[in-house]
């Protein structure tokens, strides 16, 4: 394998790679630091797609003058009624449903159940695609010979500065301060005079909003349909679980093991043996870590 | 008079009505064809046992089941397949270009093989599993997941492996078990009271694990595991061996489902068969075998009229019974008669107070 | 044969970095009731952490007559014969009363065993017996949820008296006991003591003066004093560390 197609391959396990870590991001935040399962995190990454395609339509109909800029539009809306919708999720539904994990394992189920129906009445069961936005058409050519597309360079900067922007976020302002005292000792912090009750709905609320603009990120690289949501829960789920619940990096770290070691093995072996092959193995190291392979201590 | 004691006397009138029901009341007025969809619907009620006695008393949540439900089921149907197709090859095979029966198929040209294989693979594999897991004092939500992966893993070999498994399609077209026809009415109507047969026996031999030592050995486990150690127990022991119950008829369950329905598809093997296996038991509740039997009867009922009339409605219908279940009746319908029925007793006589 | 049932050499772990017991020594006959006593930290409740294996020590041995504990895990520690009770009670809620005693019957703890019990009549004068022993003749039928702060004690030393072993470990057994069930308690001990090896930490002074053969104090993770309770109140070390008793 020439380097030039080693590099292009990696950088193909890339788009992956970027969809995953958004995602678990936002489900280690609400899982790991609210012990929360949310099943229905995919139809919320759903629903920002959807608003993403929404957005492009007006523009098209009404704006398309300025079809050129409507992507970044498109990532706020995404990410606001995300984050609204996560809001309203965590009040009304899940706040009644802390400390019974596994209860709250089948209830987001069974409301991710509801919401695949309802984007299928609403937006018809057939794939909605967004058109490209024209300066991220084409590739760029750093070295003769290794093509990197332009949309998936502009999908991973994103990324990394949403990533960057949520570490900020998490340890250097007053709410990220609130959050990690409010999950470390509830009582506490109740005690200290944070409303816990409000820090619960903003952590749900922005772990929903990465979701969606995983969702948006996602309508640049395939079509969206009412199952899309379906395709990446689990495997965000293994991603977090994986890296371990403890700290962020571990799940950005765990997102690009396995994305990378997914697009590599499928140059090798079939697409589905790939696939099998990292299952076993996260099954293997889950075995003799527990706690995920990024976590620090073995804690009881 | 205690909760324990409260649940006997209304389990054994739901047990009497459920015999009844399904031994007298169905086939009288029920035709062939609705029998052998109640059969269907009894088949997923025999995976339920298990998950009550996994998850209502061992506080195992597996979202896995789907995986020992695939392997029994697909062990039957390579022998059914066998029987239909022999001496060619089975069809899925002939269109895939396979040439020769893989080695792995052959054994399952005998009944008896078959038979011990579904009894004995799928246990080993859940027992050595389990055990290894829970001496590493993996939690519930880790496990969970796991299970979850490997349902996946298999789905995705199945799906992925056209040739040997009949890929998404699965495997179909069956015909005789040891000679006997399973698909003419007459069959249907044998296999539906074996069926009963069947799933007697295993709410037998659940009840008599809830009631016996064990059984009260697993709420404790279930409510305090540590605790559990203290007092002399290997206590991954007693998890990995409900779990393997519990594998043992999710096993069990596919193999019929194979008999039964005249096919199998990695659709059962997956992560969404999985899910709703479990919501049978939420439904029934989850600390009541007989739930169990009435809740897969119910949703599998309410399955077949609503998606066949109002298709969208379905997936509305399961996740929201899914969300009201869990946020208001986590105990399942059972637990609303008993409660229902202790409130009559307490508001009846005067209880001696302590 | 020696008479020293437990022995505790050079045992040391910490937590964190924070060092809960250092070095610690200590020994217990057979048929002794000793007290473990000092401040909050001092060490206690992780001593017999260790000892009953919640916790592994970093450092140093646990024998128990012939066995290492540190190399056992809960189970086979309990089986071998030492039995603990926790400072926080903890019973079986969802399980009656009976069914507690039942579950640490020390019998037949394996699958088979367990799925194949029969309630002999024997096995039911036993139950009865401890029962009565712990005032909870006529709550067997009763969830143990339901219990009383107290009773839930009594069921805890209930269930360590049908485990039967030799060395008992038991946690601020009468913590938030009325006057008179900590005397109904103090009866309990004094008679099922005999034949065993209590090791009992408590804070309650008039208490320990009651039962103690022997006292040991403990101050941050360390062996203060050791001796009588006289000894021990007259200690000026025990004096200093502790404002009176």
């Amino acid at each position: 394998m020439s380097f030039d197609v080693f590099v292009m391959q990696a950088f193909s396990g890339i788009s992956l790679f970027t969809i995953l870590v958004l995602m678990a991001l936002g489900l280690a935040i609400i899982f790991g630091l609210m012990g929360v399962i949310n099943m229905a995190h995919g139809e919320i990454m759903a629903l920002g797609a959807y608003v993403t395609y929404l957005t492009a339509s007006v523009f098209e109909k009404y704006l398309p003058s300025l079809m050129g800029i409507y992507v970044f539009f498109a990532l706020a809306f995404a990410f606001l009624a995300t984050f609204a919708f996560g809001w309203l999720l965590e009040r009304s539904f899940i706040r009644f449903l802390y400390n019974r994990p596994l209860d709250t394992l089948l209830a987001t189920w069974g409301l991710s159940l509801v919401l695949q129906q309802t984007y299928r009445s609403v937006f018809g069961a057939q794939e909605v695609s967004v058109s490209m936005t024209s300066w991220l058409d084409g590739a760029w050519e750093p070295v003769s010979g290794i093509q990197l597309p332009l949309n998936r360079l502009f999908i991973v900067g994103l990324t990394i500065v949403v990533s960057v922007v949520l570490y900020l976020a998490l340890y250097r302002t007053r709410w990220g301060l609130n959050v990690r005292a409010v999950t470390q000792n509830r009582a506490m912090s109740g005690a200290a005079g944070i409303n816990t009750n409000r820090v619960d709905a903003m952590t749900f609320a922005v772990g929903s909003g990465l979701a969606g603009i995983a969702g948006s990120v996602f309508t640049m690289i395939g079509s969206t349909n009412p199952l899309t949501g379906q395709l990446y829960i689990v495997d965000s789920f293994i991603v977090v679980v994986f890296g371990g619940v403890q700290t962020l990096l571990g799940t950005f770290l765990s997102a690009l093991v396995l994305s990378q070691a997914q697009t590599m093995l499928e140059f090798t072996l079939s697409g589905s043996m790939a696939r099998v092959c990292i299952l076993l193995l996260v099954v293997a190291v889950l075995y003799f870590r527990p706690n995920g392979l990024f976590s620090s201590k073995v804690r009881q | 008079m205690t909760m324990l004691r409260a649940v006997n006397k209304p389990g054994l009138v739901a047990a009497i009505s459920l015999a009844l029901l399904l031994l007298v009341v169905f086939p009288t007025v029920l035709g062939s064809y609705w029998l052998n969809l109640i059969s269907k619907y009894l088949v997923f009620a025999i995976v339920g046992v298990g998950i009550v006695l996994a998850w209502g008393y061992g506080g195992i949540l597996s979202l896995g089941q789907g995986l020992f439900f695939g392997i029994g089921g697909y062990l039957m149907a390579m022998y059914l397949k066998l029987q239909a197709s022999a001496p060619d090859l089975p069809d899925f095979m002939i269109w895939s270009s396979t040439e020769v029966l893989p080695w792995w198929w052959r054994p399952y040209h005998s009944l008896s093989v078959t038979l011990i294989s579904i009894a004995i693979i799928p246990a080993a594999l859940a027992f050595v599993f389990s055990y290894a897991v829970f001496r590493k004092r993996v939690g519930g939500v880790y496990f969970a997941i796991v299970t979850l992966a490997l349902a996946l893993t298999l789905t995705v070999m199945l799906v992925g492996q056209q040739g040997y498994t009949g890929g998404a399609n699965g495997i179909t077209d069956f015909k005789t078990l040891a000679g006997m026809s399973i698909i003419s009415n007459k069959a249907k109507v044998v296999l539906y009271f074996v069926q009963i047969v069947i799933l007697f026996v295993v709410m037998g031999i659940g009840t008599a694990i809830i009631k016996s030592r064990l059984g009260k050995i697993l709420i404790a486990i279930r409510d305090r595991e540590d605790r559990v150690r203290f007092s002399g127990y290997d206590t991954a022991l007693f998890k990995a061996f409900i779990f393997t119950v519990s594998a043992f008829f999710s096993a069990l369950g596919g193999a019929l489902y194979s008999l039964q329905v005249g096919l199998i598809t990695p659709t059962l093997v997956g992560v969404v068969a999985s899910i709703e296996m479990i919501i049978y038991v939420a439904v029934g509740g989850r600390l009541s075998i007989v739930g169990a039997v009435f809740g897969a009867l119910l949703v599998g009922w309410s399955k077949s009229v609503i998606s066949e009339s109002f298709p969208t409605v379905w997936l509305l219908f399961l996740g929201g019974l899914f969300i009201v279940i869990t946020m208001f009746l986590p105990s399942g319908l059972a637990g609303l008669l008993i409660r229902l029925r202790f409130r009559r007793v307490t508001n009846a006589a005067p209880e001696r107070t302590q | 044969m020696s008479s020293v049932i437990l022995s505790v050499q050079e045992l040391s772990v910490s937590f964190d970095g924070f060092v809960a017991v250092d070095g610690l020594n200590f020994a217990v006959e057979r048929n002794e009731l000793r007290c473990v006593i000092g401040p909050n930290g001092a060490g206690k409740t992780t001593l017999l952490d260790m000892i009953c294996g919640k916790t592994k020590p970093s450092h140093g041995t646990i024998k128990f007559k012939d066995l290492e504990l540190t190399a056992m895990v809960e189970y086979e520690i309990t089986r071998a014969g030492v039995g603990r009770k926790f400072q926080t009670p903890a019973v079986y809620e969802d399980l009656t009363v009976l069914e507690n005693l039942e579950i640490s019957y020390p019998e037949q703890r394996g699958i088979f065993g367990s799925l194949f019990f029969r309630r002999t009549p024997d096995y039911r004068l036993r139950i009865d017996e401890v029962a009565d022993q712990v005032y909870l003749r006529e709550l067997l039928d009763t969830k143990a949820g339901l219990l009383s702060h107290g009773q839930k004690q009594w069921l805890e030393i209930g269930m360590l008296l049908m485990q039967d072993p030799e060395l008992m470990l038991l946690d601020e057994p009468v913590a938030g006991m009325s006057a008179r069930e900590r005397e109904l308690t103090a009866d309990l001990l004094k008679k099922i003591a005999p034949g065993r090896c209590v090791v009992l930490i408590e804070h309650d002074m008039a208490f320990v003066r009651s039962i103690a053969h022997k006292v040991t104090v403990l101050h941050q993770g360390k062996l203060l004093a050791e001796g009588t309770m006289e000894n021990i109140q007259s200690d000026e070390r025990v004096i200093d560390v502790y404002l009176g008793s």
